[in-house]
C-alpha cells in the first residue's frame, strides 16, 4: 500500500484495475473489518450515556416521591426531601440568566454588528478561552470578590459565578447566529431611515431568534448542572431559602454531591432522585433545543 | 461564505443619532466585559496567590509534600495526578473518538449518522456531578470487580498496573474523564473530517480505493491538525474537570504510579480542601495551583483552536 | 413594528426554567417566608435564660461534621420552638469552621479542634473568639470486613495501619490482638479525611501519642500529609467510603458508625482493657479530665484517659462565636440558641452517640455565654 495518490492519479484505469485485482480481496477484508471496528467505536460512545441514563432513571425513579419534591431535608436522613435544592437551583439559575442573557446577547451583537475585525476577534477569543476556564476557578474568583468582602456565603455570589459561565456561551452562539442573518435585511431597515439600534433589536435579533434562544437555553442547562462554582459561594443550605440572596442557598448539584458521600442509604437514594430531576431538566432542554437543529440538518 | 461589513460600518455614512451612540456604546461595554472578565479571573488568581509564590517559589511546583501541619506546600503530586488522569482519558478517548468520527463522516448513512451524532453530543450535556454519582456507585465497583482484577492479573508486573484496586482511584477517574471528553473529540473531529472537500475522496474512489483507504489516506491526513486540535481540546477539558473526578479519584496525597493509586488532580484538591483550608499559606497555595491550572488550560485551548481553525480552512487556500 | 428586547428573551428563559421546574412536579416558590410576621413566635425563655429576638433572624453556621447530626437535630428542635429564628448549619469540616469564622463569613463556626495560637493571631484586629463546648464525642475505628464482627486494636497497630506499614488484614500484629477471629488475607484500604477536620485532629493526636513513627511522620493536625489511603470528605464521606469498600478501615465520630450500621473496633485503653466506643466510655474520659479543663476552654482531645471503662479517643466539640456581636439581633438569637443547646439540648446527646458536658464544664460555658456583648453591652447580662 505504498502507492501515493499522486502516482495513482498519474496512472491509467487498467493499472488501477490490476492493482485492485492483486490486492483486492485483502483490501476488501481490511475495509470490512475496519468499518466494523469504527461502528463498534461509535457504539462504545453511546454505551456510557445509556448506562448513566439507565441507572439514574431506575434508582432515581425509585427515590422520587412527593416528599422529595415538597420537603426540606430532615436530620439523620429521616424522611425529608430536596425542596431546598430544587428552589435554590431555580432561583440561582434564573437570576444568573437575568444577568447573563442581556450581557451575552448584547456582547454577541457587538461582535457581529459593531466591532472592528480586530476587536471582534479579541472578544471571540476571550469568550472561547472563558468557556475553557475550569469552573472551580470561577468559584475561587467569586468567593474572593463576592463572599469575603460581604462576610457571608450568599446565593448572589453563586448566581454571578453561574452567570460568568453562561455569558461566553451566549456571546458566541448569538454572534454566530447573527452572522447568518442575511445582510439585505439590515440594509433595508437602514434605507428606510430606521435607527441602527432599532434595526438590530427589531429586525436582526428577531431574525436570529431561534438560534439565539438555543444558545441561551443551552447556557441555562449548563449552569443548572454546575457544582464547582457553587461550593465556595452559595455553599448549600438545609433550609428552604426563597428570595434571600444574601444567605446561603442549596442547589440540586450540591444536594447530589453531599448525598452521594453519605453512609446512609436513604440519603444516597435522595441523591439519585435529585440526579433524575436535574437530568430531566438538562437533557430535556438539550433534546428540545437540539432536536430542532437536528430536524433542520436532516431535512 | 461571504463576510459583509457589520451594520455599524454601513451606518457610517449617515448622521449618528444619540440613541445609536448609546446603543452601540452599551454593546461595546458588554463585549468588552467578556475580555475584562478573563482579565479579572487571572488577576484575582495572581493577586491571591502572590504570597505563596513569594514564600515557596518553584517549590510549589517541584516539591512533593503538601503538609498543612508544617505549613509547607508542594503541589507536584496534584500536577502529576492531573496530567496522569488526563493522559489515561486521552489514551482511551482519542482512538475511540476518532474512529467514531470516521464512522460518522465516512461510513454511516445520514439517517444513522445524524441521530448518532445527536446522542453522543447529549452525553456532553450530562452534569459532572451526576456522572460522579454514577461513578461512585456503579462504575468504580464494576471496574474493581472486573476490569481491574484482570489487568492486575495480566499486567500487574508493570508498575503502572500494580494492585490492589479499591475501585476509586486514577483509573476510574481516567475512565470517567474519557467519557466526558469523548463528545468533544467526536464532534470536533467529525466536523473537521466533514469539511474535507469531496474532491479529495472522489479522486481516490475513482482509483478503486475502498472507503477505509479513502478515510485513512485521503481524508484523515487532510484533517490531521484538526483531529489533533480536537484531542487537545478534550485534554483541556479533562485537566479542568472537577466534580466527577473529585468523587472517584480517591483523593490520595502521593505521586501516583499505578493507575490503581489514589490521587488528586489540581481541581479536585481545590474542590475538597478550599473551604476548609486555614487562611494564610494553605489557601494561597491552593489558589496558586489554581493559577497553574488556568495557565495550562489557556495554553491548550489556544493551541487547539488554532489547529482546528486551520484545519477547517484546509491547507490550500 | 414589535421590538424584541433582550429583556423579553431573558423573561422567556426564566419562564422556561420555572416551567421545567413545575413540570417535574415541584411546588412553585411561595413568597411566604419574606412576608411572615415578625412577632409571630413568643419567645419561651427558660428560667433565667436569654430571650430570643422577636423579629425574623437568619443565622448561618458552618464547620465540623463531627457534631453534624447533633446540630441538625438541635436546629430542628430549636426552630420548632422559635419559628422566627432560622438557623442553617452546614457540616463542611472543622477547618472550614475556623476559616469561615475568621473570615466572618458565618455567624458561628464549629470545630472540634481548638484554634491554634497562630489562628487566633490571624483574627481581625480587636476581635476575640470564644470557644463554647457543646458536647463530647468519641473517634472510633470503623471497618468493612465481611465475616469479622469483632476486632481488637491497640495504638501502635492502628498507627502502623494508617502509616501503611501493615497492609494485610491477617498481618501478625493484628492477628496477635485477635486470636479468636479468622482474619482474611485481604488488603487493608485506609479511608481518611481529605478536608481539614477536627476528627482528624483528635485522631492524629491519638496516633501521635501512641506512635513515634506517626509523631515524626505525618504528625498531628486537622489536615496531615497522609502516607496512604483514600481521602473522603467529612465524617459522612469516610463512613460512606468504608461502607462502599470491602477491606476498608476508617475513623469517624461514634454517631456516624451507628447511623451507617458499620462495625467498630474495640480499642485498648490506658488500663489495658479493650473497650468499645460508647457514650459511657466518653463520659468516663470527660469526668476523669474535668479538673484540667483549661480556663480558655481550649481543651486538647482526651487521649488515653485513666479508668478501666474509659474510651481512649474523646474530644470536646465547640461552637466558635465572636465575643462581641456586630448585629445585636443576630447576637441575641445566637445566645438564645447556644443557651438552649447547653441546657435543654444536652438531653438529646446520649441518644445520638454524644456525651453531655460534665456539669462543671456546662457551668463554665454558661458563664462564658454571659460575657458575649453587642456594641460593648452584654446580650445576656
Amino acid at each position: 500500500m505504498s502507492a501515493t495518490p499522486g502516482t495513482l492519479a498519474g496512472s491509467r484505469a487498467p493499472f488501477a484495475e490490476r492493482l485492485a485485482a492483486v490486492r483486492g480481496s485483502r483490501r476488501r477484508v481490511v475495509d470490512r473489518v475496519m468499518r466494523t471496528v469504527a461502528l463498534a467505536a461509535a457504539l462504545v460512545c453511546v454505551l456510557p450515556l445509556a448506562a448513566i441514563l439507565l441507572f439514574v432513571v431506575i434508582k432515581g425513579a425509585a427515590a422520587l416521591n412527593l416528599d422529595l419534591l415538597t420537603k426540606p431535608p430532615k436530620a439523620l436522613g429521616t424522611g425529608g426531601g430536596a425542596l431546598n435544592a430544587i428552589l435554590g437551583s431555580l432561583q440561582m439559575v434564573a437570576v444568573a440568566a437575568l444577568v447573563a442573557v442581556p450581557v451575552g446577547i448584547l456582547g454577541g451583537v457587538y461582535v457581529s454588528e459593531f466591532a472592528s475585525r480586530r476587536s471582534a476577534r479579541a472578544v471571540r477569543f476571550a469568550a472561547d478561552v472563558m468557556v475553557g476556564v475550569p469552573s472551580i476557578l470561577i468559584g475561587i474568583v467569586a468567593y474572593t470578590l463576592l463572599v469575603v468582602p460581604f462576610k457571608q456565603f450568599n446565593a448572589a455570589a453563586g448566581s454571578v459565578a453561574l452567570a460568568l459561565i453562561m455569558v461566553p456561551v451566549i456571546v458566541r452562539t448569538t454572534e454566530e447566529i447573527l452572522r447568518l442573518v442575511p445582510h439585505e435585511i439590515r440594509e433595508a431597515g437602514l434605507a428606510l431611515g430606521v435607527p441602527t439600534w432599532r434595526v438590530v433589536l427589531s429586525v436582526v435579533l428577531p431574525a436570529g431568534r431561534t438560534g439565539v434562544l438555543t444558545g441561551v437555553m443551552l447556557a441555562v442547562a449548563r449552569a443548572a448542572g454546575e457544582t464547582a462554582p457553587l461550593l465556595f459561594t452559595a455553599l448549600g443550605s438545609r433550609l428552604v431559602n426563597v428570595g434571600q440572596f444574601g444567605q446561603p442557598m442549596d442547589a440540586l448539584p450540591l444536594f447530589i454531591y453531599n448525598g452521594a458521600r453519605q453512609p446512609i442509604a436513604a440519603l444516597n437514594d435522595q441523591a439519585w432522585g435529585a440526579a433524575l430531576l436535574l437530568l430531566l431538566f438538562v437533557l430535556g432542554v438539550n433534546v428540545a433545543v437540539r432536536a430542532r437543529s437536528w430536524g433542520r440538518r436532516a431535512g | 461564505m461571504t463576510t459583509l461589513a457589520p451594520i455599524g460600518r454601513l451606518r457610517g455614512r449617515t448622521a449618528t443619532r444619540r440613541a445609536d451612540v448609546v446603543f452601540r456604546g452599551s454593546t461595546r461595554v458588554f463585549g468588552g466585559a467578556v475580555i475584562a472578565t478573563l482579565g479579572v479571573v487571572a488577576a484575582v488568581l495572581v493577586v491571591s496567590s502572590a504570597p505563596a509564590w513569594t514564600r515557596f517559589g518553584v517549590d510549589l511546583i517541584t516539591q512533593t509534600t503538601w503538609d498543612p501541619v508544617r505549613d509547607v506546600y508542594g503541589a507536584l503530586p496534584f500536577i502529576v495526578g492531573t496530567l496522569y488522569a488526563a493522559a489515561i482519558a486521552l489514551l482511551i478517548a482519542t482512538p475511540i473518538g476518532v474512529l467514531t468520527a470516521i464512522f460518522l463522516s465516512e461510513f454511516a448513512p445520514r439517517r444513522v449518522a445524524i441521530p448518532l451524532t445527536f446522542t453522543i453530543e447529549l452525553l456532553a450535556a450530562i452534569p459532572s456531578v451526576v456522572i460522579g454519582l454514577w461513578g461512585i456507585f456503579v462504575l468504580s465497583p464494576f471496574l474493581r470487580d472486573t476490569v481491574d482484577s484482570w489487568l492486575i492479573a495480566t499486567l500487574g508486573w508493570l508498575p503502572f498496573f500494580r494492585g490492589p484496586s479499591f475501585g476509586v482511584g486514577l483509573g476510574a477517574a481516567g475512565v470517567i474523564l474519557a467519557i466526558m471528553i469523548l463528545p468533544t473529540i467526536v464532534s470536533i473531529s467529525r466536523e473537521v473530517l466533514s469539511s474535507v472537500p469531496n474532491s479529495q475522496r472522489e479522486a481516490m474512489f475513482g482509483l478503486g480505493a475502498t472507503r477505509w483507504e479513502v478515510a485513512v489516506k485521503a481524508v484523515l491526513p487532510y484533517a490531521r491538525s484538526g483531529v489533533v486540535g480536537a484531542a487537545i481540546l478534550g485534554l483541556g477539558r479533562a485537566l479542568g474537570e472537577t466534580m466527577a473526578v473529585t468523587m472517584v479519584i480517591g483523593n490520595g496525597q502521593d505521586i501516583p504510579v499505578s493507575i490503581f493509586d489514589q490521587a488528586q488532580t489540581i481541581a479536585s484538591k481545590i474542590a475538597v480542601t478550599f473551604n476548609e483550608a486555614s487562611g494564610g499559606f494553605q489557601t494561597q497555595s491552593l489558589v496558586a495551583i489554581g493559577l497553574i491550572l488556568l495557565v495550562m488550560t489557556l495554553l491548550l485551548n489556544v493551541a487547539a483552536r488554532l489547529l482546528v481553525s486551520r484545519a477547517q480552512r484546509g491547507p490550500i487556500r | 413594528m414589535i421590538i424584541t428586547s433582550p429583556g423579553r428573551l431573558s423573561a422567556l428563559a426564566l419562564a422556561a426554567a420555572f416551567a421545567v421546574g413545575a413540570c417535574s412536579g415541584s411546588a412553585s416558590p411561595s413568597p411566604a417566608a419574606s412576608t411572615a410576621p415578625g412577632a409571630s413566635a413568643a419567645a419561651s425563655p427558660g428560667l433565667g435564660g436569654p430571650a430570643a429576638p422577636s423579629g425574623d433572624v437568619s443565622l448561618a453556621g458552618a464547620g465540623a461534621t463531627f457534631p453534624g447530626p447533633l446540630y441538625q437535630v438541635w436546629v430542628e428542635k430549636y426552630a420548632a420552638a422559635h419559628p422566627n429564628v432560622k438557623i442553617d448549619y452546614q457540616a463542611i469540616g472543622s477547618g472550614g469552621g475556623i476559616k469561615n469564622i475568621t473570615a466572618q463569613t458565618v455567624a458561628f463556626g464549629a470545630s472540634d479542634a481548638t484554634m491554634k495560637d497562630a489562628e487566633i493571631a490571624a483574627l481581625p484586629a480587636g476581635t476575640k473568639i470564644l470557644h463554647i463546648p457543646t458536647a463530647l464525642g468519641a473517634v472510633v475505628f470503623i471497618y468493612n470486613l465481611p465475616g469479622v464482627t469483632e476486632l481488637n486494636l491497640d495504638g501502635p497497630t492502628a498507627a502502623d495501619i494508617f502509616l501503611g506499614t501493615i497492609k494485610k488484614w491477617n498481618d501478625p500484629k493484628i492477628a496477635a490482638l485477635n486470636s479468636s477471629a479468622t482474619l482474611p488475607g485481604a488488603d487493608i484500604v485506609v479511608v481518611h479525611r481529605s478536608d481539614g477536620s477536627g476528627t482528624t485532629n483528635a485522631f492524629t493526636t491519638y496516633l501521635g501519642a501512641v506512635s513515634d513513627g506517626w509523631k515524626n511522620g505525618p504528625g498531628v493536625g486537622k489536615e496531615v500529609n497522609w502516607p496512604t489511603g483514600i481521602g473522603a470528605k467529612g465524617n459522612d464521606g469516610v463512613a460512606g467510603g468504608v461502607k462502599q469498600t470491602p477491606g476498608a478501615i476508617g475513623y469517624v465520630e461514634l454517631n456516624y458508625a451507628t447511623q451507617a450500621a458499620l462495625a467498630t473496633a474495640k480499642l485498648k485503653n490506658a488500663d489495658g482493657a479493650f473497650v468499645a466506643a460508647s457514650v459511657d466510655g466518653v463520659t468516663a474520659a470527660a469526668d476523669a479530665s474535668v479538673a484540667t479543663f483549661p480556663a480558655d476552654f481550649r481543651a486538647a482531645p482526651i487521649i488515653n484517659g485513666a479508668g478501666a471503662a474509659t474510651y481512649p479517643i474523646a474530644a470536646y466539640t465547640y461552637l466558635l462565636v465572636y465575643a462581641d456581636q456586630k448585629d445585636q439581633v443576630k447576637g441575641q438569637a445566637l445566645v438564645s440558641f447556644v443557651y438552649w443547646a447547653l441546657t435543654d439540648g444536652q438531653a438529646d446527646e446520649a441518644g445520638l452517640g454524644y456525651a453531655p458536658l460534665p456539669k462543671a464544664v456546662q457551668d463554665k460555658a454558661l458563664a462564658e455565654l454571659h460575657t458575649i456583648t453587642s456594641g460593648g453591652t452584654p446580650i445576656w447580662p
